[in-house]
């Protein structure tokens, strides 16, 4: 499978619209269930707090997942995703009530040989940067 | 991000700990035992990510994309990659309660898929201070049983200083 949007459509500078994912409890129980991480930082608001933060934090890896499906569902095949980094910088607090929501949005930064483009992402959940340093290498058409 | 199996003894007390030992930058580790990528795993990730991507899910719908069976999302390799018993050894030392996620990066050669039978193959490559906390740099291939590199992570935890 190829990639659906076209290395000729994008220029650098290129804004792909940004998109919002609800995060709650029961996302940090499935994702903890799925991956194998199981520290009760991402599930037992009392651990959390005793050590230290201010309420239960979601997995940075399940942080990183939405990001992914942001860079995905875009370019229209995973295949097409050559290389995926990010830096953690804020931690996603997910309160009982209400959950959290992040918002993702991204960025052409540079076109590279080869149909490949680096997609910068940027990634907020309360007004804060959760992401940084976010990039995507996609194969496009 | 602690490492897969039985939650490690979590140590709210944490007071004495020990500088993550240093002995252990450089050091590459046994490839671990062969995972097998099943359908039902990938699906189960998926659907925890909440991604509805028919690729991940629905096999007919990856060989009609051109893969030989389904999918994985481009994060499911840490489900592999931090099965690492490397981590887990006491004489590492490494407090899990304290530990935060800093950095993750994956090189993908391609999109792992249902039935690769996988082994991970980690190095410690980077275990220094900064400020309070303690940072160490893993980096791992991920390779199919028959030699296919499939994918290079590079995962930085950070230990909370108290």
């Amino acid at each position: 499978m190829t990639a659906r949007v076209k290395y000729d459509d994008v220029e650098v500078g290129t804004e792909i619209p940004a998109q919002t994912y609800h995060i709650d409890r029961a996302n940090l129980v499935m994702y903890a269930g799925a991956s194998g991480d199981f520290n009760p930082i991402h599930w037992r608001e009392s651990f959390a707090k005793a050590v230290g933060l201010p309420d239960v934090i979601a997995h940075g890896m399940y942080t990183m997942a939405q990001a992914g499906r942001f860079v995905t569902d875009w370019a229209g095949d995973p295949g097409a995703v050559v290389d995926y980094g990010v830096r953690f910088s804020a931690p996603v607090v997910v309160p009982d009530e209400g959950g959290a929501t992040l918002e993702v949005s991204g960025k052409i930064e540079e076109k590279l040989e080869d149909n490949k483009v680096v997609v910068a992402l940027t990634a907020r959940a309360a007004d804060q940067k959760v992401l940084t340093r976010a990039k995507a290498v996609v194969r496009l058409a | 991000m602690a490492p897969h199996g039985p939650a490690p003894p979590f140590d709210l007390e944490g007071a004495d700990r020990m500088a993550i030992n240093r002995d252990f930058i450089g050091r590459t580790f046994p490839p671990t035992e062969p995972y097998e990528v099943s359908r039902v795993k990938i699906r189960e990730f998926a659907d925890a990510i909440g991604d509805p991507n028919p690729l991940y899910r629905d096999a007919e719908a990856a060989k009609a994309a051109g893969y030989p069976d389904v999918i994985a999302p481009p994060t499911f390799p840490i489900v592999v990659s931090l099965g690492n018993p490397a981590l887990a050894d006491p004489e590492l030392g490494i407090d899990f309660a304290m530990v935060v996620h800093g950095e993750q990066r994956f090189e993908y050669t391609r999109p792992m898929r249902a039935g690769d039978v996988v082994t991970c193959t980690s190095t410690i490559t980077d275990i220094k201070s900064i400020g309070r906390n303690e940072k160490l740099t893993v980096e791992t291939e991920i390779a199919t049983v028959e030699g296919e590199l499939i994918c290079k992570t590079y995962n930085t935890l950070v230990e909370r200083g108290a």
